[in-house]
C-alpha cells in the first residue's frame, strides 16, 4: 500500500512586521511545517508501522528553501519526498485551490497511492480546501476534519470520526481509495530522533517541474487576484493595565474583585 | 444581473445559524447585482426547514429531500444539478466543518474558482472577497476574475436574517447517482472525558499554547483555585493530552458564556473566539500586543504570563 501525504512549509509572521507590497516583508517571516500537516505525517507513519508493506511518500509544492522543512517529515519516517516547483510558480501571488489540486493530481497520477492524507488547512493562507479539491479532481472519496481513523484495508473502508462544531463527532465510513484531511489531536506527532534526522539526509527529495508532470504553465494561471494586503485595523477597545507585572496584576485584581471574583 | 445560490446547513433536525447568515450575505450580494437569491436545503425535513427559511430577501427556496443528515456525496450532486438548472453566478456556502467537507468538491466539480472563509464581500463588476491570512495577523482582498465563483463565508460574520419574507418554495428533483455515494454517516457522539462542565462556570481561567509545557499548567490551575474559577483551554492544550476534551473552548469544543473569561497565552484564533466571545468580561494576558484576542478583550495585559500569573495568585492569597 502507498500513502501519499501532502505537506506544506508555512510562514509565520512575527509580532512586529512590515508589509512589502502584497507580501509580508521576508525578514518578518519564520518558516515551519504546517501544524495540521504534522499530524497527517504522523498518521501516515503510524499506518506504515501498523501494516505490512506500506510506503509513505510526501509531496509538497514549494521552492527549494522548503526542503529543509520537508526533511523533518523524512526524519519522522516518511520514506521519500517529492517537491513540485517551477519558475512559473515564482510569480504567483496567490496559488488558488484549483491550481493546487491540478498540480497534486498530476503527482497522484504518477504515484498511484491508495490513500492520501492532507492537513485540514494551512496556517498561512487558511483556505482549508486543498484535500477535498484534490479528492474531487482525482475521483477519490474523501472526508474532511478527521480526528480518528481506523483503516480496514481488506474491507476497502476507512472508518473515521469527523469533528463537527460544539463537541460533536460524526462517525463515517469512507470507501477507499480516499483523501482524508487530518485535524490536530488525532495523534501525538513524534519528535524526530537523531537517527531519523541522520537517515533523512540520505532520503530522496525529488524535484519536479511542471514539464516533469506533463503540465504546462497554464496550470498555475489563477482566477484569483490578490489585490490588497494590509494590517487589519485593531478594533480593540480594551483597557490596558500598565506598569510592571506586579502593578498590572494588582490593577487586574481590583477589577476582578469588583466583579465578585475571588470573594469566597 | 447575478443570481446567488446559497446552500443552507442543518444538523440533527435543526437549521444551523450559518444558514441565516448566508441569507444576509446572499441578499447583500444580489442587492448589489440586482439578481435573485436562491436557497437550497438538502436532506432532513426540508419542508419544515423551508418554512423557517421563508425570510426577507429570499426569492426561491429549493427543497431537495434526499437523506436525513448531511452527506457530502449527496450535497455535491444536488448542488451541481441545481447549478446546471439555475445558472447562478455565485454559490455561497458556510465555512463550517461541513462546508470544509463539500464546498471544495462543489467548486472542483463545477470548475469554478473557490474563495473560502470570507469576512467581507463586494461586487463592483467583479467579486471582491475580504479574508484573513497568517492567523488573522494580515487581511487581504482577493478579486475573482471569472464569470462564476464559489465562496464560503465565515460563521458569525454576517448578522442573521430574521425578518420574514415570502419566497417561492420549489421541490427540486434530481437523479441521485447512488454509485457515487461512497461514504456513509453512521452516527454522532458527544465528546466527554472529564468531570466538569465548563459551560456552567461563572469564571473561567483559560490557558493556551503560551504555557509551553505540561508541568507549567499547575501555575494556571493555582490561579484558577485562588480565584475560585474553573480551568478551561484552547485546543492545543487538549491536542497535547494535557486536559480532557471537554475543557476545550471553541468552535469544535464548548461554547461558554461566563461572567469572566481570563485568556492566558491564547492568541484568539477565530475558532477559539467562536466559543467564548459571549463572555460578559474578557481579560487577556499575552506577550504579543497584536494578538487578535485583544480585539475582543475588555481588559488586557501585554506581558509574560510567567511574570503576571504568580503576581495575580499572590493578590488573591
Ligand atoms: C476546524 C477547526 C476547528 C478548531 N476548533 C478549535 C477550538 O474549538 N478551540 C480552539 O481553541 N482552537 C480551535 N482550532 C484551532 C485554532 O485555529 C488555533 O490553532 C488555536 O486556537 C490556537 O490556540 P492558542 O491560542 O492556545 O495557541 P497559539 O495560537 O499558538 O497562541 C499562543 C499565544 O500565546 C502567546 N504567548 C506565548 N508565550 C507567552 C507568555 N509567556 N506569556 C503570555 N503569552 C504568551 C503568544 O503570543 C500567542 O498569542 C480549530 C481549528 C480548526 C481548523
Amino acid at each position: 500500500m502507498k500513502v501519499l501525504v501532502t505537506v506544506k512549509e508555512v510562514a509565520e509572521v512575527e509580532e512586529d512586521f512590515q508589509l512589502d507590497g502584497l507580501h509580508v516583508a521576508e525578514q518578518y517571516l519564520e518558516y515551519d511545517l504546517n501544524e495540521w500537516d504534522e499530524y497527517a505525517v504522523e498518521e501516515a507513519v503510524q499506518i506504515a508501522e501498523e501494516n505490512d508493506d506500506v510506503e509513505v511518500v510526501s509531496v509538497t509544492i514549494g521552492p527549494e528553501r522548503s526542503e529543509e522543512t520537508i526533511r523533518m517529515a523524512l526524519a519522522k519516517g516518511v520514506d521519500r519526498a517529492i517537491r513540485v516547483w517551477d519558475d512559473a510558480l515564482d510569480d504567483v501571488d496567490l496559488l488558488d485551490v484549483g491550481a493546487k489540486a491540478r498540480l497534486l493530481s498530476a503527482v497522484v497520477e504518477e504515484e498511484d497511492p491508495d490513500l492520501v492524507l492532507t492537513g485540514v488547512q494551512a496556517n498561512d493562507d487558511s483556505f482549508g480546501a486543498t484535500g477535498v479539491s484534490l479528492a474531487s479532481a482525482i475521483d477519490f472519496e474523501w472526508a474532511a476534519v478527521v480526528n480518528a481513523l481506523d483503516l480496514d484495508v481488506d474491507g476497502g473502508v476507512a472508518n473515521v470520526r469527523r469533528e463537527l462544531e460544539g463537541g460533536v463527532e460524526e462517525l463515517t465510513e469512507v470507501d477507499l481509495p480516499a483523501v482524508l484531511t487530518i485535524q490536530t489531536g488525532i495523534n501525538e506527532p513524534r519528535y524526530a530522533s537523531l537517527r531519523g534526522i541522520r537517515q533523512a539526509q540520505s532520503k530522496e527529495i525529488k524535484p519536479m517541474a511542471l514539464s516533469d508532470l506533463g503540465l504546462d504553465d497554464a496550470v498555475v494561471e489563477s482566477d484569483l487576484v490578490l489585490t490588497d494586503v494590509y494590517e487589519p485595523e485593531t478594533e480593540s477597545d480594551a483597557v490596558y493595565f500598565e506598569g510592571d507585572a506586579g502593578e498590572q496584576a494588582a490593577e487586574l485584581a481590583t477589577v476582578l474583585r469588583e466583579k465578585g471574583v475571588g470573594a469566597q | 444581473m447575478s443570481d446567488v445560490l446559497a446552500i443552507t446547513e442543518h444538523r440533527r433536525g435543526e437549521l444551523r445559524d450559518v444558514s441565516f447568515e448566508l441569507v444576509t450575505a446572499g441578499s447583500d450580494l444580489v442587492g448589489e447585482t440586482g439578481g435573485d437569491l436562491h436557497l437550497a436545503v438538502i436532506g432532513g425535513d426540508v419542508d419544515a426547514f423551508a418554512d423557517e427559511l421563508a425570510l426577507d430577501g429570499v426569492d426561491t427556496i429549493h427543497t431537495v429531500p434526499e437523506g436525513d443528515e448531511f452527506n457530502h456525496d449527496v450535497y455535491v450532486q444536488a448542488i451541481a444539478a441545481l447549478y446546471e438548472e439555475l445558472d447562478p453566478t455565485y454559490v455561497l456556502m458556510g465555512n463550517t466543518v461541513n462546508g470544509l467537507d463539500y464546498a471544495p468538491a462543489v467548486a472542483e466539480q463545477l470548475d469554478i474558482p473557490l474563495v473560502t472563509d470570507a469576512i467581507g464581500l463586494q461586487n463592483d463588476g467583479n467579486l471582491v472577497v475580504t479574508r484573513e491570512m497568517y492567523a488573522s495577523k494580515v487581511e487581504s482582498t482577493v478579486e475573482v476574475d471569472a464569470d462564476h465563483a464559489a465562496v464560503t463565508i465565515r460563521s458569525a460574520e454576517w448578522e442573521p436574517t430574521e425578518a420574514a419574507g415570502e419566497p417561492a418554495v420549489e421541490a427540486f428533483d434530481f437523479e441521485l447517482d447512488e454509485s457515487r455515494v461512497r461514504s456513509r454517516v453512521t452516527g454522532f457522539e458527544e465528546v466527554g472525558g472529564g468531570d466538569v462542565d465548563i459551560s456552567d462556570a461563572d469564571v473561567l481561567v483559560s490557558v493556551g499554547r503560551g504555557i509551553e509545557e505540561e508541568e507549567n499548567l499547575e501555575l494556571v490551575q493555582n490561579l484558577a483555585d485562588a480565584l475560585g474559577a474553573t480551568l478551561s483551554s484552547s485546543r492545543p492544550i487538549v491536542d497535547n493530552g494535557w486536559l480532557p476534551k471537554d475543557r476545550q473552548v471553541g468552535q469544535s469544543g464548548k461554547v461558554v458564556t461566563p461572567k469572566v473569561y481570563l485568556a492566558i497565552g491564547i492568541s484568539g484564533a477565530v475558532q477559539h473566539v467562536a466559543g467564548m466571545k459571549g463572555a460578559e468580561t474578557i481579560i487577556a494576558v499575552n506577550t504579543d500586543p497584536d494578538a487578535p484576542i485583544f480585539d475582543i478583550a475588555d481588559y488586557g495585559i501585554v506581558g509574560d504570563l510567567f511574570d503576571v500569573v504568580p503576581e495575580l495568585i499572590e493578590q488573591f492569597e
